[in-house]
């Protein structure tokens, strides 16, 4: 028996068509996305692995060209009215990878569909900025015809706001917003999870989806610029361990990942094969500010002084992250002008002695008398280092003594939502490119603001930013409404993320949304 | 038998009942839920999707419904994976963990017993010093460890083996022998030891004193006997390797069943829970029932009446 099993693995592996040693063929792109989609459906989808993959198969009225312009993508062109509220899209002659025509229609359904509370998207709450969007959503108006879309005629779109929203603009790229072919749903509300059933208007059509295992898109003959498409084929992997994903990658297995071994990123970096690409995100840490002593700002702030962050990104993180000088990141341009450049640093990235200073200003001279607090984060290597170099510096920098405490992911997230806790690590990545994606979750009574933190001037510049389109005037609260919130810290920005990715130089053509996932859209190969 | 099986078969469904209850309660007791969200879902589109997947009734009621809905082998909706039911899940996963499972066990069979076997007749010997090392360190060498070895290996340096994946003949043998590395050490340990106290046995020296050749001995009278606790093991061990690995399936990078036991919970995909733990109970009754019919073909002194 002995014999006939090592004589039957030999025969296997003799056997065994070697597909997974050759080499990329040309125009054929092997992606690790890191995990299996929980849904292609667009309106219900919310991960960043599902939107790298729904950006090739869907296209909003707009879409991101690879330097991040907003470009026409669906909608040919668009005039907005002076008031802001009305939009007037005009759609170009596009068709679905089954050949039918994206209709208005197909947008005013899609939109209303994935307001419909019986669907119970998550990511409703995209399209609240339609007016009666909410009110449809959560059920306090039931007639749908209220909705702020409607299609004029097959090409005509007409988009009502509930107030200004200068970056609508940037939200009609978004998932939540792709069109669905209207025929197709209405028949069978599950096509997007089947290849054989599956009808799309982006760039790609799907060929294969073998549940946890790969993804494979071709190129969709109908779509209305194929010709700019290079890419033949995409062949997406769903490896979650990041180490196996890096020895394939290393093996030649693959062409890119977007997920790295953290402890690999410093060799990786060496290699050229790791890729720091912009991210609009801010790693902190949150005070409960109804906890004594951080009730007090110039307790919150003392802490966040004698926090050295550029020991943090440069000895922890190391993947180019940027030790934060305010709360909202760099990246997010309006009117051509980067937010963060505009507002310069509102804070030292690290100043102990104003740190101490603060504290014994605020009765607790070298921490004396400053009782034990706690940090909580969720359980991960890179959360527990941070935490434990934040405790030494504490204790080093205000003679302050804190406890570390780990909980599970939805364990913490539940421990904050019910604000037990005195300290606690949290990041943001934004939904959209405009302050408001950071500033409007620290407003009295929002969901995100778990360290119960209120400022009445803060909420009265928020609140001033729905009123108006004006950008200049918009972006003048919003960095008051920053100046404020940084003065008053109530929390500790740490440092900016950046976008971990790899792929080999003959990957060409690469951009990545700060906001989310790679864009692989205008990806050729090059000199392999 | 008939009496014996259809006894057995009730306490399975006891079994199977306490499991999936408890099951069920701890599970509703791990704060968090299954939209638990950094991003903070709106309180009413929470109140939507509780309504759609009916988390808002009590819990007696949810327990009745999965009751009822089970004996219909109706497992539910995935909460994670928005086109799947827990048993779609079950009919992908399965089949590939057990087509890696079937083939970790004949590894761990082909290699085990005879590596006991060869340990017990020569003991103290030089084979049996080495078998018995490279057993202790199969029982020894935690999956991950090995897999990540393998890979690393076999996937990156040697570069004759793919490093993980899916979908051909070369890619189940490093995770085959990576999962089959524990059982193998098990049973020639399992097989070593029992043999030894079978081959001291009276019937045996009978054998032999009847002037049976060595070969009739050894394998008629005595390895037959010393296998009845190999047998008892492979009840357990293959519904744990058919089920599928965690560890071996993340490394590897295989779509089996074996991962869906700890992501689950990570999600609160409380059906995927429920069904995986459902699905894993039944196997294990089901596997320990065909061990103890089968000691009645193999050991003579069982009988069912």
């Amino acid at each position: 028996m002995h014999r006939l099993v090592v004589v039957a693995l030999v025969m296997t592996m003799a056997l065994a068509p070697a597909t997974w040693a050759q080499p990329s063929a040309s125009q054929v792109l092997r992606w690790n996305v890191g995990t299996d989609f929980e849904t292609l459906d667009p309106a219900k989808s919310t991960g960043i692995p599902e939107a790298t993959v729904i950006y090739l198969l869907y296209e909003g009225l707009t879409q991101r060209d690879p330097q991040g312009r907003l470009v026409p993508g669906m909608a040919e062109r668009w005039d907005v009215s002076k008031d802001g509220l009305t939009w007037t899209f005009y759609l170009r002659a596009a068709k679905w990878s089954n050949g039918q025509l994206v209709s208005a229609g197909d947008f005013e359904f899609a939109w209303k569909r994935a307001l419909d509370p019986a669907l119970a998207a998550d990511y409703a709450y995209q399209l609240y900025y339609l007016k009666n969007g909410k009110a449809y959503n959560t059920g306090r108006i039931k007639d749908v015809s209220q909705v702020g879309v409607i299609a004029k005629d097959a090409r005509t779109l007409v988009v009502t706001l509930e107030s200004p929203t200068p970056f609508f603009g940037d939200l009609l790229s978004f998932h939540t917003l792709m069109p669905v072919p209207k025929t197709v749903v209405t028949g069978n509300p599950a096509w997007a999870g089947k290849p054989e059933t599956f009808v799309g208007n982006g760039p790609f059509v799907m060929k294969e989806w073998t549940r946890q295992n790969r993804v494979v898109l071709e190129r969709n003959p109908n779509y209305w610029d194929a010709k700019s498409i290079k890419l033949q084929r995409i062949e997406f992997s769903m490896i979650e361990a990041e180490s196996t994903a890096l020895v394939q990658y290393e093996a030649g297995q693959l062409d890119g990942s977007s997920n790295v071994p953290v402890a690999d990123i410093p060799r990786l970096l060496k290699t050229g094969d790791f890729k720091a690409m912009p991210y609009i995100g801010t790693y902190y840490y949150l005070f409960n500010t109804t906890h004594k002593p951080l009730d007090d700002a110039r307790v919150r702030r003392a802490l966040a002084f004698a926090i050295n962050r550029t020991l943090i990104t440069a000895r922890i993180t190391r993947a180019g992250e940027k030790p934060a000088n305010a709360f909202v990141p760099s990246g997010i341009v309006v009117n051509g002008t980067d937010f963060r450049q505009a507002g310069g640093p509102l804070m030292p990235v690290y100043d102990p002695a104003l740190a101490k200073k603060l504290l014994a200003e605020a009765g607790y001279p070298n921490g004396e008398g400053f009782p034990t607090l706690t940090i909580l984060y969720n359980t991960s290597q890179r959360h527990k280092t941070i935490a434990e170099a934040i405790q030494e510096m504490w204790r080093q920098n205000l003679g302050v003594k804190v406890n570390l405490t780990n909980q599970e992911w939805k364990v913490y997230l539940q421990t904050r939502s019910q604000h037990n806790f005195d300290i606690a690590r949290a990041g943001w990545i934004g939904d959209y490119r405009d302050p408001k994606t950071f500033l409007d979750m620290f407003i009295t009574g929002s969901s995100f603001n778990e360290g119960l933190w209120s400022n009445k001037a803060y909420d009265r510049l928020v609140d001033a930013t729905t009123k108006t389109a004006d950008q200049a005037v918009r972006m003048k609260a919003f960095h008051e409404a920053e100046k404020i919130f940084v003065q008053d810290m109530p929390l500790a920005p740490i440092y900016f993320y950046v976008q971990p990715i790899l792929y080999k130089n003959y990957v060409q053509g690469l951009a990545t949304d700060p906001t989310g996932p790679p864009l692989l859209r205008n990806v050729w190969i090059e000199g392999h | 038998m008939g009496g014996f099986i259809f006894r057995r078969v009730l306490s399975m469904l006891l079994v199977i009942w306490v499991v999936s209850t408890m099951t069920f309660f701890l599970m509703k007791a791990i704060p968090g839920g299954p939209f638990t969200a950094e991003k903070q879902l709106p309180p009413e589109i929470l109140r939507n999707l509780e309504r759609r997947y009916r988390l808002g009734d009590p819990l007696w009621k949810q327990y009745r419904d999965y009751l009822h809905n089970l004996l219909r082998l109706d497992l539910g909706p995935s909460f994670k994976y928005e086109d799947l039911t827990v048993n779609d899940i079950i009919r992908q996963g399965f089949p590939v963990s057990a087509e890696l499972g079937v083939l970790a066990l004949l590894f761990a069979l082909a290699v085990g017993v005879p590596s006991g076997l060869i340990s017990a007749l020569r003991q103290y010997s030089f084979s049996d010093y080495f078998s018995m090392l490279w057993a202790l360190l199969g029982v020894s060498i935690p999956s991950f460890l090995l897999a990540t070895l393998f890979i690393y290996l076999f996937g990156l340096r040697l570069h004759v083996l793919p490093a993980g994946g899916w979908g051909t003949p070369a890619h189940l043998l490093l995770p085959a022998v990576a999962l089959g590395m524990y059982p193998t050490g098990f049973i020639a340990r399992l097989t070593r030891s029992s043999m030894l106290e079978v081959i001291r046995q009276d019937y045996v020296r009978t054998a032999r004193a009847k002037g049976l050749a060595e070969i009739t001995v050894t394998y008629r009278h005595a390895l037959k006997n010393a296998v009845i606790p190999v047998v008892t093991y492979l009840g357990p061990i293959t519904a744990a390797v058919l089920t599928g690995s965690f560890v071996v399936e993340r490394i590897f990078a295989i779509p089996g069943l074996g991962r869906h036991f700890v992501t689950s919970i990570y999600n609160r995909d409380y059906t995927v829970i429920m069904g995986t733990t459902v699905f894993y109970s039944v196997f294990l009754v089901a596997m320990n029932l065909v061990v103890d019919v089968a000691y009645g073909f193999i050991d003579p002194r069982i009988r069912f009446d």
